[in-house]
């Protein structure tokens, strides 16, 4: 299908860009449909809401003194909660991939627990540490918007320890090596050598982790004790509680700008220090610890304890019962009678999940290395290139926009056939893959872009055709990224809730749907389950992570 | 390198085949092979089962609380040859706020799940066609006055009152409350905690609660009283329940908490006895919640069968464990738990539904100012 690209670069649409141009138009249809016609239908719901349009709303709502006082709040929320998690994560990134220690894999697997916790469930557990009675009641801090700061923390650690961790095990430490030889100070040697090579990774990170804080929605309720209003709360409130769509829309659209401004930005900053990286097979091994790693052992030893505090609170919770130690929980589980509450077995949900989160993986995996593939790509032309920035930022929107919109939008714009997919089983997985999916592209991009193209030019020069060419050069070095991102895809789509609980099929249940049941009714035993349940949700996901990043072992090892 | 290909071609086809082993359309045959009369399904292609000839499927839509035994889906098929789908769309405000929005092309037949603090709004915009069947007896003082009496129907109600561990107070030496006045009270300084009104279906309840027994006029100075009172809200039930109540599981300090009528059954220690918490039923707010044909459903006759048979008393009297609520039928027999335990409001708090639609996002808004600003 693809021939050689020829050498002249004045021809308009060459060979590859027509490839290019094909891979775009699967995630670009999937984008459109699952994404852009659901927000598009609810802003026009409440903007044109009888076939004209009816912007009064806007001044009005722009101007009241509470959407300013929210649209601070969610942003300088979800900047510090960015920095936070990045001057914790990168040290702790540091720890996990560059040095070898033994138990490295399991504090890894403990890193990625919190990823994929019910928010409801992490609510109670940092609320019983907090409350007045609680192990750390004596700090006062419950309802504290600081609380709400950890707990962004405490989610998002994974999301940088994994994009910069991957970026970071793969570079080739020769580099660090001759500028420490030539005298740098090691903080000379981080700051003019390792810091340039990982900043793009840092930037995608930390675009991530805005994204996710700045729509965080359950946290800041629980946590707050609603006391706090973020932009993303207040959509909820309009559209779930008053209808009052024309508020909700000028809110979105708030966002959407918002958003769409955050991804400039950072694509600017990202484009400035994206950089060619030698990488080296051997020489980027993790190396033994040394004495001079103290201070950043101590910071991502601290970082992890923050982890494990709630964690284990939830660990041990869920292994009491009737004022004693029991596994009575855990062999509830199975018992799809153990609870009023549910339908089906807590085992058969988490067989759901696994085979929802199966599509979901592949679906976003799909995507996702076709997106990541097309916006490595740097054309000469300067149109070419905006189009391209502007692919990059389309797909990372889904994160930024409000759940609430894109689930009532999928109600009122899927509605007809051919489309026709609002009851349909198979939007929950596709809903899991438009949120995975950004991870994946954020993981793999960097990665990519990193790569030389003269490495390509040259592989064609010899004769390999663009995807041989592609192949030959990336490949390799995808693959630790690819199999990261697809224990991320996973645990993505484990851990999902809010799309989830609108769509799935009350007779075929994901394990965060059953949890949130069972949390929210009454009775010990209820609760119990419901932390049991969480733990095991916690425990498989770390388990598929661990198992496809072991794959790796055997893939490298065939380059 | 050729090599390295095909290993890794071999590698990725070995992962491909183990991935389509376990995927979503897997589970779907397998399921069905096992269970074929449960409904699944049925909102695909797949052929229903030999009893479908009477008339195909019908929808429920409803909020994430629903669940009702598989025999009971089962039965509905069985006795009226008619599919059941159950579609869950949120809880009980966004279930009321999707169906007006989809009211063009409804999502379903049947809706269930419409409170009486959400009734006006949904009958008003016409999400529901009018069907009227006969209320078993008890039911009438649940239906709705005027036009909404004529599309929706009474399944169940509950009560949404405070409820206080008794335990705590017996220690302690203290003379529990009994009213919502009482709350105010410097007594219980601290005491209480309550899920709030913008966040929380039964938070908007007890806000409703306090609206009716103080008035339109004077419930702001009551919450301002009882904020003043050390009084903690919190975004949801669980939380209030399970964190912060004496009582509920978890190791709180608030011995008075919002909760249901229902709830003090579930506070039976294990070795039997009674329940060490109570419900003060002087300061219930009922909730009920109802059935309605939706304006154009595909299949308005199964979806008017539907609502016969949710008035029915087998599913009346599984509707106690399955949602915790009390059925409208008063002559079904309650669990025995129940029946010796979960007291109904004898004079619940009332608000007329039509003030409620008229005013709720004032009151909502104006709540918030002063209990959580």
């Amino acid at each position: 299908m693809l021939r050689p690209a020829p050498l002249s670069r004045r021809s308009h649409i060459t060979p590859t860009g027509l490839g290019l141009v094909l891979l775009a138009l699967l995630p670009l249809a999937f984008l459109v449909v699952f994404f852009a016609l659901p927000v598009g239908g609810m802003l026009l719901r409440g903007l044109r809401p009888e076939g004209t349009w009816d912007l009064s709303a806007v001044p009005e709502v722009l101007g009241r003194a509470r959407t300013l006082r929210v649209v601070i709040f969610t942003v300088s929320m979800a900047g510090a909660g960015t920095v936070l998690s990045l001057l914790l994560g990168v040290p702790l990134a540091h720890v996990l991939y560059r040095l070898a220690f033994p138990g490295r894999g399991l504090v890894r697997a403990v890193v990625v627990m919190p990823f994929v916790l019910p928010t409801v469930v992490v609510g109670v557990m940092f609320r019983s540490l907090l409350a007045p009675s609680g192990l750390l009641g004596w700090l006062g801090l419950d309802g504290h918007w600081v609380v709400i700061l950890a707990a962004f923390v405490f989610f998002n650690l994974a999301v940088v320890v994994r994009t910069v961790g991957g970026m970071w095990e793969g570079l080739d430490r020769r580099a660090e090596e001759s500028a420490a030889a030539l005298g740098a100070r090691p903080w000379q040697v981080w700051r003019t050598v390792t810091l340039p090579a990982l900043a793009p990774a840092l930037i995608s990170a930390g675009t991530l982790v805005f994204l996710f804080c700045s729509t965080a929605f359950g946290v800041v309720l629980t946590l707050g004790g609603l006391r706090y209003g973020t932009v993303e709360t207040e959509i909820y409130l309009l559209t779930t509680q008053f209808l009052d769509l024309q508020g909700a829309a000028v809110l979105s659209l708030l966002q959407l700008g918002a958003v769409v401004m955050m991804l400039a930005v950072a694509a600017r900053t990202r484009t400035r220090r994206e950089q060619a990286l030698q990488r080296g097979g051997a020489r980027s091994a993790p190396r033994p610890v040394r004495r001079s790693d103290l201070p950043v052992l101590l910071v991502a030893g601290a970082v992890v304890a923050l982890v494990l505090l709630p964690v284990s609170s939830l660990v041990v919770r869920s292994l009491q019962a009737g004022g004693g130690w029991s596994l009575r929980h855990y062999t509830a589980l199975a018992d799809p009678d153990a609870s009023q509450a549910l339908r089906v077995s807590v085992t058969t949900a988490m067989e759901n999940s696994l085979r929802t989160a199966v599509d979901a993986t592949v679906i976003a995996m799909v995507l996702g290395v076709s997106v990541a593939v097309l916006v490595s790509r740097r054309p000469r032309r300067a149109g070419a290139r905006r189009l391209v920035a502007l692919l990059d930022g389309a797909f990372m929107l889904p994160l930024g926009i409000s759940a609430v919109t894109v689930g009532f939008g999928f109600l009122i714009t899927l509605d007809r056939p051919p489309l026709d997919l609002r009851t349909s089983p198979v939007l929950v997985p596709i809903a899991q893959a438009m949120v995975a999916l950004p991870l994946v592209v954020r993981t793999l991009a960097p990665v990519l872009r990193s790569v030389d193209p003269r490495l390509r030019q040259a592989a064609a020069a010899l004769g390999a055709n663009p995807l041989r060419a592609a192949w030959t050069v990336e490949a390799p070095v995808l693959v630790r990224p690819l199999l990261a991102a697809t224990g991320f895809a996973f645990a993505v789509s484990l851990g999902e809730f809010g799309a989830t609980a609108f769509l799935a099929r009350p007779d075929r249940p994901t394990v965060p749907v059953v949890i949130y049941e069972l949390i929210s009714r009454p009775g010990a035993d209820n609760l119990g389950m419901a932390l049991a349940a969480a733990t095991l949700l916690s425990l498989v996901t770390v388990t598929v992570m661990g198992l496809v990043e072991r794959l790796r072992v055997h893939a490298v090892g065939a380059f | 390198m050729d090599r390295s290909i095909r290993a890794h071609t071999a590698l990725s086809a070995t992962v491909l085949l183990a991935l389509a082993a376990c995927s979503t359309g897997g589970g779907s045959g397998e399921e069905s092979e096992q269970e074929p009369a449960t409904g699944d399904g049925a909102a695909t292609s797949e052929p229903a089962g030999g009893t479908a000839e009477a008339g195909g499927e019908v929808v429920l839509v409803t909020h994430d609380s629903f669940t009702l035994p598989d025999e009971l889906i089962e039965g509905f098929s069985q006795q009226t040859g008619y599919e059941l789908t159950v579609q869950t769309v949120g809880d009980a405000g966004a279930l009321v706020n999707q169906l007006v929005l989809t009211q063009d092309s409804p999502i379903g037949d049947v809706a269930f799940g419409v409170d009486n603090t959400f009734a006006s709004r949904a009958a008003n915009e016409g999400v529901f066609a009018p069907y009227s069947p006969e209320l078993p007896e008890g039911a009438e003082q649940h239906a709705l006055a005027g036009e909404g009496a004529e599309v929706l129907t009474p399944v169940d109600f509950g009560d949404v009152c405070v409820n206080i561990d008794d335990t705590w107070f017996a220690e302690e030496g203290i003379d529990p409350p009994a009213t919502l006045q009482d709350l105010t009270d410097p007594t219980y300084d601290g005491l209480f905690v309550t899920p709030g009104a913008s966040t929380s279906s039964p938070g908007l309840a007890f806000l409703l609660a306090t609206i009716g027994e103080f008035g339109e006029d004077g419930w702001q100075d009551y919450w301002r009283e009882l904020m003043a009172n050390g009084t903690k809200v919190t975004s949801g039930w669980t939380d209030a329940y399970t964190v912060d109540f004496t009582a509920g599981g978890g190791d709180g300090d608030r011995p008075i908490v919002l909760s249901y009528a229902s709830s003090p059954p579930f506070t039976i220690p294990e070795d039997g006895g009674e329940p060490t918490t109570s419900a003060l039923l002087e300061t219930c707010f009922r909730q009920v919640e109802y059935a309605g044909v939706l304006e154009g459903a595909a299949n308005p006759e199964g979806g008017q069968a539907l609502v016969d048979y949710l008035l029915t008393d087998e599913v009346q009297a599984a509707i106690p464990n399955a949602m915790y609520v009390f059925p409208v039928a008063e002559d079904v027999e309650l669990p025995e738990v129940w029946s010796r335990w979960a007291k109904v409001a004898e004079d619940p708090i009332t608000v007329d539904p039509d003030e409620v639609e008229a005013n709720r996002e004032e009151w909502v808004r104006e709540w918030a100012d002063i209990a959580t600003g």
